[in-house]
């Protein structure tokens, strides 16, 4: 029997790999046959996607997602876009979107509820510091005496109790924009993100603002790793993860990393 | 045993008794009717199951559960500070709105564009507004604490409220008593204060019940600018267990105290028409 079963499983995957040499291992499994759906947040941020409009392609996650998309068979034309709050991502039921690209970080319990492809970005985090705080050591002890904020939904939070366990509670905001009203207030001092949209604030929207440093993939447990969200169970996932992986071995995933995230080297690590 | 029963009764209280036990039976029928259709009918529908691991997690909700009780003390803090405030602001904007004098006119000015404006905005804008705008200004540390300051909006806006229904109850007190208090010789102030006030808040208090019971949802409402109680938390946990359950679980919390709260309220309002009928 189980040597039924995999004689199938192996004829399947076969069959999956001569399909994706045609170019059409999604053929049948997206929402409308011959277009792949793919959701963003709404706002999309900088520098995930440019402008808001994923649809000019320009933005890392917007590159990685048109990448993605060709070589899973999609000219760019059958790419439609839609937006999504984290709370419909992760709701029961039928799903508007294909894909859906927000910096979502892959964790065990997220992924008992939904699919995550494989990863195509790892994220350190760094640590975001109002003008009041630009003279901070990037040490753990000094960080410890800051009052923090962050984005309630992400996983800075947890981050933030485990690695800085701030002396005072660190408060918490819906998105980016608040933790940025806050940090302009002075009511916190520094603010966890991934790097990327760390400098991103630091560098446009937060005025004196600084990015302090970031932390060695060490001292965070397990790095934060992007994915793709997708339905749980989706039969898309094969599909995505193989070409993830040939837009790896092609080194076009790294080459799309350096074009959108060039300036995150260079950040000083925390000790 | 029931004809004995029965034979210490007129007729009249027989029939009564009888129509009370089949009124209870078919209450009690259709309530069962109802809740074993429920139960046996949603379950069968198809995405049942996925509902039940997002909304209804056992094992999420006890990993939660302790963690959010901690957080809603942060609720019972501000509430605590608000609705004493909430309280004497309305009232001092209701007297506002009262004054006779004409020097006073402002006053009443005052009054009632306060009404229009807080009663006007939607809450989740003032706390926005003063939450980040007044400490925007430049304020040092700690006087632009998101808990002043959000405090201060969900303190303005309630009051704008509670204001309305102290007037009402001010209304509510016939104009021939104040007459009659002042022929006796009584000042406005005393009059307003010894004759009128005491019947007026009397007469609004379960009004004021259900604005306390609002209060302490909107409480919530302070989390958009960082303190994290008890929305905040159960949104954390959300986010990091994918998972809907842990509103739940706050949900369950807020019942906790607000249906107690609401049942009292409703025994206040029919006690209330008791007495006047």
């Amino acid at each position: 029997m189980s040597k039924m079963l995999s004689a199938t499983a192996i004829s399947l995957a076969l069959m999956s790999t001569t399909a994706i040499a045609g170019g059409h291992c999604a053929a049948g499994k997206t929402l409308t046959d011959g277009t792949l759906t793919i959701a963003t947040g709404n706002p999309a941020y900088y520098p995930w996607v440019m402008d808001d409009a994923p649809e000019s392609g320009q933005g890392f996650e917007a590159a990685v997602a048109y990448a993605v998309a060709a070589e899973m068979g999609f000219a760019a034309e059958n790419v439609t876009w839609v937006r999504s709050s984290f709370d419909e991502a992760i709701q029961p039921g039928v799903k508007n979107f294909d894909l859906n690209m927000q910096q979502y970080s892959i964790t065990p319990e997220r992924d008992l509820v939904v699919d995550f492809s494989d990863p195509y970005y790892t994220a350190p985090m760094a640590v975001l510091v109002g003008a009041g705080a630009v003279d901070t050591a990037p040490t753990l002890d000094a960080l410890r005496e800051l009052q923090w904020g962050a984005v309630g939904t992400t996983t800075a939070v947890p981050k933030l109790t485990a690695v800085i366990q701030p002396s005072n509670d660190p408060l918490l905001y819906g998105d980016n924009a608040d933790v940025n009203a806050a940090m302009s207030a002075n009511q916190i001092d520094a603010a966890l993100f991934d790097l990327p949209t760390a400098l991103f604030l630091s560098a446009v929207m937060i005025e004196g603002s600084k990015v302090l440093g970031q932390f060695a993939p060490d001292l965070t447990d397990n790095p934060d790793q992007f994915g793709m969200l997708m339905e749980e169970g989706s039969p898309l996932k094969a599909c995505v993860d193989e070409a993830l992986a040939a837009l790896t071995a092609s080194g076009e995933l790294a080459a799309i990393e350096a074009t959108w995230l060039q300036d995150t080297t260079g950040v000083p690590l925390i000790k | 045993m029931a004809n004995a029963k029965a034979a210490g009764m007129t007729r009249r209280e027989a029939y009564e008794a009888k129509q009370r036990r089949r009124s209870l039976i078919v209450a009690a029928s259709s309530t069962i009717a109802v809740v074993a259709a429920i139960m046996i009918l949603v379950p069968m529908a198809p995405g049942w199951e996925k509902v039940q691991r997002s909304f209804f997690n056992g094992d999420v909700l006890a990993q939660t559960f302790p963690k959010l009780l901690d957080a809603f003390l942060v609720n019972i803090m501000i509430f605590a500070w608000c609705a004493p405030a909430i309280a004497i602001l309305g009232l001092l904007i209701a007297l506002a709105r009262d004054v006779k004098s004409p020097a006073l006119f402002p006053l009443r000015i005052f009054g009632a564009t306060f009404t229009d404006i807080f009663r006007g905005v939607p809450v989740i804008l003032t706390v926005y507004l003063i939450g980040f705008g007044i400490p925007g200004l430049g304020l040092p540390r700690p006087w632009n604490s998101p808990y002043i300051w959000g405090s201060l909006a969900l303190i303005l806006t309630y009051s704008a409220y509670v204001a309305e229904i102290f007037r009402s109850g001010i209304d509510s007190v016939h104009h021939s008593q104040r007459s009659a208090a002042l022929s006796l010789g009584m000042s406005e102030r005393q009059v307003m204060r010894d004759v009128v006030l005491p019947q007026a808040v009397r007469n609004v208090v379960p009004s004021q019940m259900n604005m306390l019971i609002a209060l302490q949802k909107d409480v919530s409402l302070l989390s958009f600018i960082g303190p994290v109680e008890i929305f905040r938390q159960a949104g954390v946990f959300k986010s990091l267990t994918a998972n809907f359950t842990p509103y739940v679980g706050a949900a369950i919390i807020f019942l906790i105290v607000t249906i107690p709260a609401t049942r009292y309220a409703d025994h206040l309002m029919a006690k209330q028409r008791r007495d006047r009928s």
